[in-house]
């Protein structure tokens, strides 16, 4: 028998909401993870998930305070995957409009608030439709136009729109999935958006860079 | 037929409510004479499966000593759905929020507590972001009321001195990041849910309003999606008792030119 090490996916914990339903989905897909607020930790870990809900200023200071913040800089540098989840999808950006916050700037780009024009009620808040812009491992296997579910205020704008490769109707069409390299950002929910948010989690963990799937298949 | 605006692609929802007591599922009429209908985790697993957008779970026990089971309830239901749901019924604090949120729910509400002590929604989305933060208003028509609504706590029971438009423009302005607008007059009659006031909250609030009570065929969701305004609606009996299927319902709705979610089902 050869010798199996399984591969692990770390979450990051910045006290930046409930990562409870991260877990789940990921115990769901029998992911091999770990979640921690430890740099060191999270650098024995293959890939990252990078969660957040809440003010990108306070999470900002946050993954300061951590540490965080450059490790995750370093951690990109180094060719290893992230995948940016709500206001992970925002942070990831040079800047952030709320509260005029300079972010991790791994991606030129900012965050932009919905301006509630025309009766929009912010945040948008609800299933929407993703409209996949191109080829995407991260979407493999998802049917096009499907829902996901969103709630957000502010929206990542990267700068260079070849990053873009998802685009979701709010208003405007805003961007509502991001790829740059081995970074993907995506604003809407995963863990939270049924049968093919979960699609989605599992082509991240099993099929993009090590695959990180507890056991042998 | 549907004529909001077009661009907009934010679907309407369909939400689920589970009453849960001592951690099974029951549904009343007119808040009285409960019935029990089942497992809340298997009904809950079955209309995720239907594809369901959201679900609701109101602990109607809510007494100190069987708070325990209701969070069992929401980690088990939290182990087997991937859609946001919330818990409601009897919480009075901020660690009784922090207790459903850390067993897995996206969302809590609060109704009765919130009129007793508002203070609870500042602080809980302060905390936890007003995202999390639902309040749930039990209304009913009185024409002495500047917006000819009341604010009932208590299951209905109590009367407060409460406008209803008042209290959601209050309790959205302290943090309230959702309303679920329950009629008192048409809860449990199956005739349609209250337009009138579902209409003037929705129109007035920049938070998503989930309309309550009243539903008793699709026709009804359509009614209080288009003409009410409404970002949701909450359906109880429609389903538990009545025999519809989510997808049948939302194949009505698709039918009045509604967006809603029409994928579903979980990874087999």
């Amino acid at each position: 028998m050869e010798d199996y090490k399984v591969k692990r996916v770390g979450v990051v914990d910045y006290d930046a909401g409930n990562l409870k339903s991260v877990e789940t989905a990921l115990e769901y897909l029998g992911a091999d993870y770990e979640i921690s607020k430890d740099p060191e930790t999270l650098a024995r870990t293959d890939k990252l998930i990078f969660p957040g809900v809440g003010e990108a200023g306070a999470a900002m200071d946050r993954l300061r305070h951590y540490g965080l913040d450059d490790f995750l800089r370093e951690f990109f540098r180094m060719g290893k995957y992230i995948l940016g989840i709500c206001l992970g999808a925002q942070i990831v950006l040079s800047k952030s409009e709320e509260t005029d916050t300079g972010c991790l700037d791994l991606i030129p780009g900012t965050a932009l608030k919905f301006s509630g024009e025309g009766g929009l009620k912010v945040p948008h808040m609800g299933w929407n439709t993703v409209h996949v812009t191109g080829e995407s491992l991260l979407f493999k296997g998802i049917p096009e136009d499907s829902s996901f579910y969103f709630v957000h205020s502010y929206y990542p704008s990267p700068d260079d729109p070849e990053r873009v490769i998802a685009r979701t109707d709010y208003g405007l069409q805003f961007c509502s999935a991001i790829c740059r390299d081995n970074l993907y950002a995506v604003q809407f929910h995963p863990e939270k958006s049924g049968r093919w948010g979960l699609q989605l989690l599992h082509n991240y963990i099993a099929d993009i860079g090590p695959r990180c799937i507890q056991g042998r298949d | 037929m549907y004529t909001g605006e077009g661009l907009k692609m934010l679907q309407k929802r369909v939400i689920v409510c589970l009453d849960v007591k001592d951690g099974r599922t029951t549904k009343g009429v007119r808040f009285k004479g409960n019935v029990e209908v089942g497992d809340p985790v298997e009904m809950a697993a079955e209309y995720y499966r239907q594809g369901v957008d959201e679900l609701v779970f109101y602990d109607i026990t809510a007494s100190a000593e069987k708070r325990g089971i209701m969070i069992e309830v929401v980690r088990r239901v939290a182990r087997e759905i991937f859609i946001p749901f919330s818990v409601g019924g009897g919480i009075a604090s901020l660690d009784d929020m922090r207790s459903v949120i850390l067993a897995g729910a996206e969302k809590v509400s609060v109704n009765s507590q919130a009129v007793k002590n508002p203070e609870i929604i500042r602080q809980g989305a302060r905390i936890f972001g007003n995202q999390c933060i639902v309040l749930g208003m039990d209304a009913a028509r009185d024409s002495s009321m500047p917006s000819g609504y009341r604010v009932f706590i208590n299951g209905g029971r109590t009367a407060t001195d409460l406008d209803a438009l008042e209290w959601a423009h209050r309790a959205v302005d302290m943090g309230a990041g959702e309303i679920v607008l329950n009629s008192i007059d048409a809860d449990g009659t199956r005739e349609g849910y209250e337009i009138p006031l579902t209409k003037m909250v929705s129109e007035s609030v920049n938070v998503p309003v989930v309309a309550s009570g009243g539903a008793g065929k699709p026709e009804h969701l359509v009614q209080v999606l288009s003409e009410g305004k409404a970002d949701a609606a909450l359906i109880a009996s429609m389903v538990h008792i009545q025999g519809y299927t989510i997808a049948g319902i939302k194949d009505e709705l698709t039918k009045a030119g509604l967006p809603v979610r029409i994928d579903s089902g979980v990874i087999a």
